[in-house]
């Protein structure tokens, strides 16, 4: 049997705007190249069979899903991972956007919507929510039930329009209780400090 | 703007006063920092960098990697295993078998009965037979192609009936009763006969909920690095390092203390890593036995074999109300497909009934619960453990209830609501209880008064309430420990490094430690630093499990905190001269309350308390308060407190095809106190995400080949394309309330909010298509057929209903008689010594005796 050593692939890549040659397997995907090869471990994997959307990072500014494409065909072409979204150590509008309303939750679906939301406005800087809901049905999120995400990219979206925008009150902090809900149950308003655990030891020692 | 500096940080909100002291003005009291703010959680920018470090992002040097072969049949005995062919891969470097992992493991202490590799028996298709490690995974994966297992074939049982009706061959050998039911249980609490005897109305329905997976985006992965022929450390996507390390060491065979387990941040749990895995433990074996690092990754197809998530359950629900709507009494039965292994399958039984009672008096409570085994992927806990199927059930029937009644259905339930601060017929203890303000919240929101009832046909609203745990009032083996412990250190450079076991599984623990932490000593979050679910370096926490997390690091992380504030103050208080409690810690300052400009920086707090006491730490832990029940089964239900939720969804139908969306979605979820607001309604809409899949489309479901193929047993789509999970395109909008109450067990007034919310998401749903067409469907996932078949039926005069049609004859064991607090009860059983007595070898269950039981049987603490 022929050694699987023997059949690999050598080139230049470019990634993230940055030129580095690599050799790799032949049949090794985009997605394990990058993971494997070039460190670049921002770009996940959740079935590497084309269904979950993690994977996606754009190749000629378009989202591809990294599981479904050989390293071997992109000679040439310009790949872009979540590593390369950040200028320097000033975070995208979107990264912004999406750690602040806590729509990176786990955040390991993060990168591929990164990506694919970076694709969508680019081409359309005026995306709307049902754009924005079509372009990342192919990303699955476990976590955050999806509007948090939604509502983050419009907000990047706004931002990056120029406009001076902020997040609505409710989608940071709910819809306010409804008045005639309202019933005093006991004092809200300023935090109060809760007391120490009561059931436990009091401090032994001058280092507790 | 969403700039990298935008609200990062919450702008400070209080300022030094500066006024003349000889006003003597008023103390300042800091308005909080970040309690109750909205603010980026602290591993945010991480996240959205790639720069967080899942499990299969490490890589160490010399690293190689692991595969298992796994079982093709889903039932037989291992008579060969060839490797032959395997060593002639290229890369090859090394095999085990159950030959080399004998020792059974498990996550309770009444169930090991799994086995990293299994040494002769297969229960399922994906069990372990073996591992292989090779250089590179490429050759792993081929090595373990190329192994070759023989096995005897067994019958295989497919279902719950199949298992009830087939006690040979048996999947375990235990429990001792014999068969291939692994748990049942029967309790009474009160009078349950004369309840429904005295009922006007009793209502008697049989449900179905379908089991379903977790399915988190990452895939299970581990690295195992050893240090010495004895010495190891497994990095892993767990959410219970903790009890990895236990099983760890009782497998290897090594003292816990020459092993490491950290957590690695998970990417998704929901209850589907809180096992320790056959994968972690074989691993760490491959490991010592190599020298050198070993990783497994597993794929997507492995991880539906690793499950253990939400129970197919079969449910009878006998309810008996007066004419004016009281509730009466309930009798539960339900039955679980448990899967080929324990797992926290005895727990999970327990829970399809303890929380019955908590949202609504139910004065009168029989539950009879049984498990059973099949030859299927284990089933667990998964976001409600054992709770959202006879929730569903419950919920589903108020609304039947109602209908009978000629009552709204939110009428009926705030008539019936549980009162805070009682004690329920199974012996909970209420806390604070948000539920009416819930519901008023979601039927104002829907407007619920003019609408339920009156909208268009193919249009309905569907209201459903729930409740769950903050945090399980039990460990899962008895032990006197803290189920949680921080430790702070603090040095002069005014950094603070908190150490907790907790895991951050995506949920914002390590947001709420920080947080806490921060608020307490007047500090930015930036100027902490966190050591998490490192069993090496952090005071034990119990895991991410049971809606615990917040609740307990939370207030051990208070308590640290305070006493470093403690000690800051002493030492401050000699250099000011001013009494500690003048003193206000805020604004990364140290100050007189009275008079702001006296004061210093924090940092110059930690300098004159590190002269004045030396090297500067301190610790804090929580123990959950001792429940009332006593009764055996009384472990699983206590919580210091639970959250409460109630949800209105609206839904159209459209009649032709039984095709549905749900339209909107209302929540209020009483959540004490929110810690941080964004993160919490993250949770809310996470769970009413996962809800609707469980609900419209989720199924963890197996078949039988066909003959000409095999007969195998498998299970029908482990792929995320036929795993039908909700898109971006079916979530409806959510309108969500957080209601409010401040619960003194939690931090801050803090409760639980990971979880609750699903819980009245999928009885909501069917009770909004109960409003739009008119029929029931008592079972999930709802499939249009369902809906087309009920209605079918409602046209031919039938019931206008789907779903399962009867509950088998089980037997359920000796009943369990405990009277109820009303009754005068004292906790006990009146039958408690009897039961004990001819349950024998049952009682060493770890949850299921209680605390004072298992201590007075040992004699002393346990660890074990
Ligand atoms: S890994 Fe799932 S689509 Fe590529
Ligand atoms: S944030 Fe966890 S899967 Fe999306």
């Amino acid at each position: 049997m022929p050694s699987p050593l023997n059949d690999f692939t050598s080139l230049v890549l470019e990634i993230n705007g940055e030129r580095r040659a690599v050799a790799f397997p032949s049949h090794h995907t985009l997605l394990e190249v990058l993971r494997e090869e070039c460190g670049l471990t921002g770009t996940k994997h959740g079935c590497e069979l084309g269904e979950c959307g993690t994977c996606a990072v754009l190749v000629d500014g378009r989202p591809v899903l990294s599981c479904l494409v050989l390293t071997a065909e992109m000679e040439g072409k310009s790949i872009e991972t979540v590593e390369g979204l950040a200028q320097g150590n000033e975070l995208h509008p979107l990264q912004a956007a999406l750690a602040d309303l806590g729509a990176a939750q786990c955040g390991y679906c993060t990168p591929g919507i990164l990506m694919a939301a970076k694709a969508l406005l680019a081409e359309r800087p005026d995306a709307e929510r049902k754009d924005i809901e079509q372009a990342l049905a192919g990303n699955l999120c476990r976590c955050t039930g999806y509007h948090k995400i939604v509502e983050g990219i419009e907000w990047a979206a706004a931002v990056m329009r120029g406009e001076d925008a902020e997040p609505p009150h409710h989608v940071l902090y709910g819809e306010p209780e409804p008045a005639a809900a309202q019933v005093p149950v006991s004092a809200p308003g300023a935090v109060s400090e809760p007391a120490p655990n009561a059931r436990l030891e009091p401090p032994k020692g001058q280092n507790g | 703007m969403a700039s990298e500096t935008a609200r990062t940080q919450p702008k400070p909100t209080s300022r030094p006063d500066s006024r003349p002291t000889s006003e003597r003005p008023a103390p300042v009291t800091p308005e909080p920092r970040y309690i109750g703010k909205s603010f980026r959680r602290v591993d945010g920018r991480a996240k959205v960098t790639g720069a967080t470090l899942f499990a299969d992002d490490l890589a160490f040097p010399r690293m190689c990697f692991m595969k298992l072969v796994r079982s093709t049949v889903p039932h037989g005995l291992i008579r060969n295993i060839d490797f032959s062919k395997a060593r002639e891969v290229e890369g090859y470097l090394g095999s085990i078998t159950g030959a080399d992992t004998p020792v059974p493991f498990g996550i309770l202490p009444v169930s090991q009965d799994e086995h990293a590799l299994c040494p002769d028996k297969v229960r399922m298709v994906g069990d372990p037979v073996a591992a292989v490690a090779a250089v590179t995974e490429d050759a792993a994966v081929e090595a373990a192609l190329a192994v070759e297992v023989e096995y005897q074939e067994l019958a295989t049982i497919a279902s719950l009936e199949e298992a009830l009706a087939t006690p040979e061959p048996r999947i375990h050998d235990y429990p001792k009763e014999g068969g291939n039911v692994h748990k049942a249980v029967s309790m009474e609490f009160g009078q349950v006969e004369d309840a429904l005897a005295g009922a006007d109305l009793v209502l008697e329905d049989v449900f179905f909920y379908e089991g379903s997976t977790h399915l988190p985006m990452e895939q299970h992965a581990a690295v195992a690095v050893p240090e010495d022929i004895d010495r190891l450390t497994l990095y892993s996507s767990t959410q219970t390092p903790h009890y990895v390390h236990r099983a760890l060491a009782k497998v290897l065979e090594l003292p816990p203390s020459r092993i490491r387990v950290v957590a690695c941040s998970n990417g998704g749990g929901f209850g589907g890593k809180s096992d320790p895995f056959n994968h972690e433990i074989a691993a760490a074996k491959m490991a010592l036995l190599l020298g050198r690092p070993v990783k497994i990754s597993l794929t997507r197809e492995e991880v539906f074999y690793c499950h253990r998530g939400r129970h197919p359950v079969l449910m009878s629900m006998k309810t008996g109300f007066s004419k004016d709507g009281h509730i009466l009494g309930q009798h539960l039965k339900t039955a679980l497909d448990g899967g080929a292994y324990g797992s926290y399958g005895v727990a999970s039984t327990y829970y399809t009934g303890a929380l019955q009672t908590v949202t609504y008096k139910l004065p009168a409570y029989r539950f009879d619960g049984v498990r059973v085994f099949t030859n299927k992927a284990p089933c667990g806990p998964k976001r409600g453990h054992g709770t959202p199927q006879p929730r569903f059930g419950w919920e589903v029937q108020l609304d039947k209830a109602a209908e009978k009644l000629s009552m709204d259905p939110a009428k009926l339930r705030l008539q019936n609501l549980e009162e805070p601060g009682r004690t329920t017929a199974n012996w909970l203890q209420i806390g604070t209880m948000g539920l009416r303000r819930c519901i008023e919240a979601v039927v104002e929101g829907s407007d619920w008064s003019t609408r339920y009832g009156n909208l268009p046909a193919g249009r309905g609203l569907g209201l459903a309430c729930g409740s769950y745990l903050c945090g399980a009032g039990l460990p899962i083996y008895w032990n006197h420990m803290p189920q949680s412990g921080v430790q702070l250190l603090l040095d002069r450079s005014g950094s603070v490094a908190v150490y907790c076991g907790e895991a951050e599984i995506g949920q914002g623990s390590d947001s709420v430690l920080a947080a806490i932490t921060a608020e307490v000593l007047g500090i930015e979050l930036a100027d902490i630093r966190l050591c998490v679910g490192d069993t090496g370096f952090t005071p034990v926490d119990l895991g991410s499990y049971s809606s615990r997390v917040t609740l307990m690091a939370g207030n051990a992380a208070l308590e640290a905190a305070q006493r470093a504030r403690a000690l800051l103050a002493e030492a401050v208080c000699d250099l000011l001269e001013i009494a500690a409690d003048h003193l206000v810690f805020a604004d990364n300052r140290v100050f007189d309350s009275s008079d702001p400009e006296n004061g210093m920086s924090f940092q110059e707090a930690c300098v004159a308390a590190e002269a004045k006491f030396g090297t500067l730490s301190t610790v804090g832990s929580y123990i959950p308060p001792r429940s009332p029940g006593k009764y055996r089964g009384a472990g699983v239900g206590p919580s210091p407190t639970y959250s409460y939720t109630a949800a209105v969804i609206e839904i159209e139908v459209d009649s032709e095809t039984g095709l549905y969306r749900p339209v909107h979605v209302w929540i209020a979820h009483d959540i004490g106190r929110s810690l941080n607001p964004v993160m919490v309604l993250g949770q809310v809409e996470g769970s009413v995400y996962m809800g609707l899949g469980e609900a419209m489309m989720e199924e963890q479901a197996y078949r039988r080949l066909p003959a000409k193929y095999s007969s195998s047993l498998v299970h029908k789509h482990p792929s995320m394309l036929e795993y039908k999970s909700p898109t971006f395109l079916d979530m409806p909008p959510v309108t969500s309330y957080l209601i409010e109450d401040p619960d003194p067990e939690g931090p801050y007034g803090a409760k639980e909010v990971g979880q609750g919310p699903l819980l009245p998401v999928m009885p909501a749903l069917a009770n909004a298509i109960f409003d739009a067409v008119g029929v029931r469907i008592d079972q999930v996932p709802i499939q249009p057929h369902m809906i087309l078949r009920a209605l079918a039926a409602k046209a031919r005069g039938k019931a206008a209903r789907f779903g399962p049609s009867s509950f088998p004859e089980i037997d359920f064991g000796e009943i369990l008689h405990v009277p109820t607090p009303e009754q005068g009860g004292d906790g006990r059983s009146i039958d408690d010594y009897r039961h004990k007595l001819r349950s024998g070898m049952r009682s060493a269950s770890g949850t299921m005796t209680t605390r004072e039981e298992a201590l007075e049987k040992h004699g002393k603490l346990t660890t074990d």
